[in-house]
């Protein structure tokens, strides 16, 4: 079942166009990645999902709901949640009080919520106190998904949530990653990783000058000599 | 000579009160609405102003009027806001500072149509200060640092421990992640000026009793709760309150200690120059803040 | 009534009121190569501003106890002062502040406007404290009143027409494109490093020197200048609701902007001359509030202003 269809995406930030057609689908328990070159339009094509870039042409359905055109927060309050590759947490704000944040739309009792994401990451619970801003670059990116989930999204989307990190971090955010997916959320990331990222994902898309390239599976795009070429170092 | 600058201390203090109470709006302000709010300085005397208008229609005590004056001051700043600051949002926040400039002359000159430009007082008569260790204070002056610290903890309790306090402080921490998280951001918009024309109320009211009513009074202020505001990193209420008791406390010594060390002259009439100072020196060196902040 | 606004139209005219805007369109203008060129956030101009007009006033008038000098040098050697200290002060003000964020050089120069303001009310030496300077001469002084208005006014719109040509050649010149580029951020247009900090710095002191020459002929027209007169409503507020209300990037726009608002200012000085002299601090005041009151609703409804800046040369302004 598809459960986010993206068809024909054109637009960027007021200049030229930076999506020339761009369409992504994302099946309802999938995990789904966006590689591709620098400045192919893969964050653009996520922050337009969120309202985030002026779109031209396109249209987003989610679920059974057109979506186009509205707003961060009105989607989140239709599950579905963005995480910002960077400045993705509230620095001075504790490790709960960024979760709390992330509940914000809901007005029902989310304790349990809260757990079951202290269980995920346990570091968050140990360090629940502590102010975000300090924490490192691989806690951050857990405190910034834990608040996106808080919500109880039905769709996740992550843009770049390895970059920057040591290689045991990456691993593990993958490893969460999966986590999440049998959770019963479905994941849309764009990544850097582009051979870790596939090898955990179902599907992916190879994007390239705002323009869907390649289509596949994971592990076959992973196989694709072109893509591997490309963008996987040989 | 110690009581001397223990006497300087404390008048540092009160002015770092009277400042604190108003660089904690203007460093809400500038985290969530991103602009330097000018105007602020002029909320803090339509405050005052509001205090004195209370007393004289109902000859009330200053502390009956307290609250009217601070409920006035809120209602002034959201007036303000709906018709000027939220239209001009879209753009860029300088356009809003420039808007706040405006709004500050129009405000200043709007308490001299109404009250004039004499300069007067709450209540007039002399009370002899209290002596305590060779200190002296006087009774309103204790008020006003009392005051403050119970004002101080209200807002403390406000930001740490509500909903709508957290996500205040979330949005001055960055407000495009707070828009995207689903932060009803129009809302804290709204909690943003009631605390801080409240809390600027508020210090006007302590300034004008410290002091005299003037229109130009929290005008002349206005820079060293920049300053404050600088000092402690924008969008962080509690730095700004840090900022204000060190710009305090640095103006009263830095004006005061010449004469205490027997110099036969004085800064005293260049305090704003003291202050400006150790704010220039601020946004050079470390512009995010004394402890850290969005730059 | 009718005759009273009749007048006050008519006063509008009068020379007087002519060489006050046009001394204020030459702040405008300075003002003008700051925000409207390169996106420079200066509310401290009555800071350069009073810097010009004392130079002047001191190096021209007769020797005296009451204040540094004075020289007794003539009118041209002040103003040409005028604009070299206004100048300087910008550089060491400048070479301090100017890779500050508008926001922060916005409080940083109200700052430095209001130390020179507090030196000038305190240090008697230099300028006789809130006594302020007088008799400071006129280039005109042996005509009669009318004339020499006249003359003055004719004096200042040669300087006006000549600062306007002048600054419109800097604006199309590589120099004042690279300025725009900047204020556009373009920075990718731009050789990026020292050149960026150096085209500030000097648009900074252009801008600086030519207030710093609106305030030396402000201080010959009126003969008498005192730390009030540059206080921030009249020192530095007017000129921005000026160059704002005519439009900022263009000099035709600060220009327009000067005159509108002083003659608008003017106009409502002549009704109020109509009410009991008990309120006249009121309804000052009032004045003041209506400049406000169009700087807000320019910004809102018109937020290019009256004049908006021509695209020629500019490329697209957001």
């Amino acid at each position: 079942m598809t459960l986010l269809a993206a068809e024909k995406l054109r637009g960027g930030y007021g200049g030229a166009d930076i999506l020339n057609g761009t369409t992504l689908r994302v099946g309802a328990s999938e995990i789904v990645v966006i590689v591709g070159p620098n400045g192919a339009g893969k964050s653009t094509a996520l922050k337009a999902l969120v309202g985030l870039v002026s779109l031209r042409e396109g249209r987003i359905i989610f679920g059974d709901e057109e979506v186009t055109g509205l707003r961060a927060d009105q989607l989140a309050a239709r599950k579905l949640c963005y995480v910002p590759q960077e400045k993705n947490v509230f620095a001075s704000l504790t490790v709960q009080e960024n979760l709390e944040m992330g509940a914000f739309l809901r007005r029902d009792d989310f304790s349990a919520r809260m757990e079951q994401i202290f269980d995920l990451f346990p570091v968050l619970k140990e360090r629940r106190r502590q102010a975000a801003g300090t924490m490192s670059g691989g806690q951050r990116q857990m405190v910034a998904i834990g608040r996106a989930l808080m919500l109880e999204p039905r769709l996740l989307l992550l843009d770049e949530p390895t970059a920057g990190l040591s290689p045991k971090f990456t691993e593990m955010i993958f490893t969460k990653i999966v986590e999440i997916n049998t959770m019963g959320v479905a994941v849309l990331m764009v990544e850097q990783n582009a051979r870790d990222a596939l090898a955990i994902a179902h599907r992916g898309y190879v994007l390239v000058m705002g323009q869907n390239r390649f289509e596949d599976t994971g592990p076959a795009l992973a196989a694709n000599p072109e893509v591997a070429h490309m963008f996987l170092g040989g | 000579m110690l009581t001397d600058i223990l006497q300087l201390l404390i008048y540092g203090i009160l002015l770092g009160s009277v400042i604190a109470l108003s660089a904690v709006g203007v460093s809400l302000i500038f985290g969530i609405l991103r602009f330097a709010h000018f105007a602020h300085g002029d909320l803090m005397t339509a405050g005052a102003y509001f205090a004195l208008f209370f007393m004289t229609a109902t000859g009330a005590s200053i502390w009956l009027a307290f609250p009217f004056a601070v409920l006035a001051a809120i209602l002034v700043a959201l007036a303000f806001d709906r018709v000027v600051y939220r239209r001009l949002r879209r753009t860029r926040p300088v356009i809003l500072l420039i808007a706040s400039i405006g709004v500050a002359f129009i405000l200043r000159n709007a308490v001299l149509v109404i009250w004039g430009p004499d300069i007067t007082v709450y209540e007039s008569g002399i009370k002899p200060p209290m002596r305590f260790l060779g200190l002296r204070i006087k009774e309103d002056q204790l008020i006003i640092i009392i005051g403050t610290v119970l004002l101080v903890i209200l807002l403390s309790l406000f930001l740490q421990r509500t909903r709508m306090g957290k996500a205040m402080r979330a949005m001055a921490d960055d407000p495009d992640l707070a828009r995207i998280t689903g932060i009803d951001t129009d809302r804290v918009i709204l909690w943003t000026w009631v605390i801080g024309a409240g809390l600027a109320a508020a210090g006007g009211v302590f300034l004008a009793l410290d002091t005299r009513l003037q229109p130009t009074l929290g005008w002349d202020i206005l820079l060293a709760i920049f300053a404050a505001t600088i000092l402690g990193g924008i969008g962080k209420p509690y730095g700004a309150i840090a900022g204000a008791m060190v710009v305090g406390i640095s103006a009263e010594l830095g004006a005061g200690l010449p004469g205490v060390f027997g110099a036969d002259w004085s800064l005293t009439s260049y305090k704003p120059a003291i202050t400006f100072l150790l704010m220039v020196a601020m946004l050079l060196w470390r512009p995010q803040g004394l402890v850290g902040g969005r730059a | 009534m009718m005759e009273h606004v009749g007048a006050s139209l008519i006063y509008l005219l009068d020379p007087f009121v002519l060489a006050f805007a046009g001394i204020y369109a030459v702040m405008a203008l300075g003002l003008n190569v700051q925000w409207g060129y390169t996106g420079q956030f200066n509310i401290g101009v009555a800071g350069f501003f009073a810097a010009g007009a004392y130079t002047s006033a001191i190096l021209t008038t007769a020797p005296t106890d009451n204040h540094l000098g004075g020289f007794a040098l003539p009118i041209v050697i002040g103003l040409a002062g005028a604009v070299v200290v206004s100048g300087l002060l910008a550089l060491l003000i400048g070479l301090i502040t100017i890779r500050l964020r508008e926001d922060y050089l916005a409080i940083a120069t109200i700052g430095l406007a209001e130390i020179i303001r507090l030196t000038l009310k305190n240090e008697d030496w230099l300028s006789n404290g809130t006594r302020g300077v007088f008799a400071i001469p006129h280039p005109f002084q042996g005509m009669p009143a009318d004339e020499r208005n006249l003359a003055y006014f004719v004096l200042v719109a040669v300087v006006v027409v000549g600062l306007y040509l002048l600054l419109e050649r800097a604006r199309r010149a590589p120099w004042g494109r690279a300025l725009r580029a900047l204020r556009e951020r373009e920075s990718a247009a731009l050789a990026a490093g020292k050149n960026v900090d150096r085209f500030r710095l000097e648009a900074f002191v252009l801008g600086s020197a030519v207030m710093g020459l609106g305030g030396g002929l402000y201080a010959h027209f009126a003969g008498f200048i005192s730390p009030e007169v540059f206080e921030p409503m009249f020192g530095t507020f007017i000129i921005w609701v000026m160059l704002i209300v005519g439009g900022a990037g263009n000099g035709k726009g600060a220009i327009l902007g000067a005159f509108v608002i002083w003659w608008l200012y003017t106009f409502t000085t002549g009704l109020i001359s109509l009410a009991p002299v008990k309120y006249a601090t009121q309804l000052g005041a009032l004045r003041v509030m209506l400049v406000g009151a169009v700087l807000i609703a320019i910004l809102l409804w018109r937020p290019d202003g009256l004049l908006p800046e021509s695209r020629d040369v500019g490329g697209k302004r957001k």
